[in-house]
């Protein structure tokens, strides 16, 4: 699911459903950060609507987040790249972080 | 050029030190240069400065090395390592003060993107930091 906000300042939001069986472990992480790195947008996640929002470049913060599996993960993002940050990000979770061979 | 920081793990168990560059190998990828050393000469435990100037040098790159280290001696000795570095390589390798496993993940997935040396060192840090 992929919204754009435009009226107050080009703020792109999604969220998707975490299907991994684990949750939101280790490996999922550091795939959603690196992914997230290689985008310019400044980009915000949070795993339910009452959490604050995090770094989504933020490694630590990532793996700290503690999302269990079926959990939704919104996304928010803004900055120049942003839409094509927030559906990447989107395709991640929902192919369940393939494997990308680098 | 997109050179990214490399990360050189030392412990005082070269099985530890080999399981935590695996590690970092699979959960990152390969894209971030990796060193490890561990283990005295004998194949004891312990780690041993030239090994661990051989690891740095391995793990080289223009934009420097972060370590990660274990207990006591692999601290005092990885200092020692980088004091006998060529001067010029010395001011760009730095000891991280983080635990070795989730130090050296968060390390490789901050150099994995291109960042300094002193934001590589800052993600590994921020585990001990809270």
């Amino acid at each position: 699911m992929l919204e754009t906000r435009q009226p107050n300042g080009q703020v792109i939001t999604g969220s998707v459903q975490l299907i991994h069986a684990a949750g939101m472990h280790a490996r999922p992480a550091v795939k959603l950060t690196k992914l997230a790195k290689k985008f310019k947008a400044q980009i915000s996640v949070r795993a339910s609507d009452t959490a604050d929002w995090i770094n989504a470049k933020s490694v630590a913060k990532i793996m700290a987040l503690r999302a269990a599996r079926d959990s939704i993960i919104e996304i928010e993002a803004s900055g120049e790249d942003a839409e094509a940050a927030v559906a990447a990000l989107i395709d991640l979770v929902a192919t369940d972080f393939p494997d990308t061979g680098q | 050029m997109n050179d990214m920081v490399g990360i050189v793990i030392v412990s005082h168990s070269k099985d530890i030190a080999k399981g935590t560059a695996d590690m970092v190998r699979q959960m990152v990828g390969n894209e971030v240069k990796v060193a490890f050393c561990g283990g005295d000469p004998d194949g004891g435990l312990g780690t041993n400065v030239s090994l661990i100037i051989d690891a740095i040098n391995n793990a080289w790159s223009p934009k420097g090395v972060a370590i990660l280290v274990d207990l006591g001696g692999a601290e005092t000795n990885s200092e020692m390592a980088v004091e006998m570095l060529q001067p010029e390589r010395q001011n760009l390798v730095v000891v991280c003060n983080a635990p070795i496993v989730e130090g050296a993940v968060m390390a490789a997935t901050e150099a994995a993107s291109g960042s300094t040396l002193e934001q590589v060192r800052a993600v590994a840090e921020e585990l001990s930091a809270g």
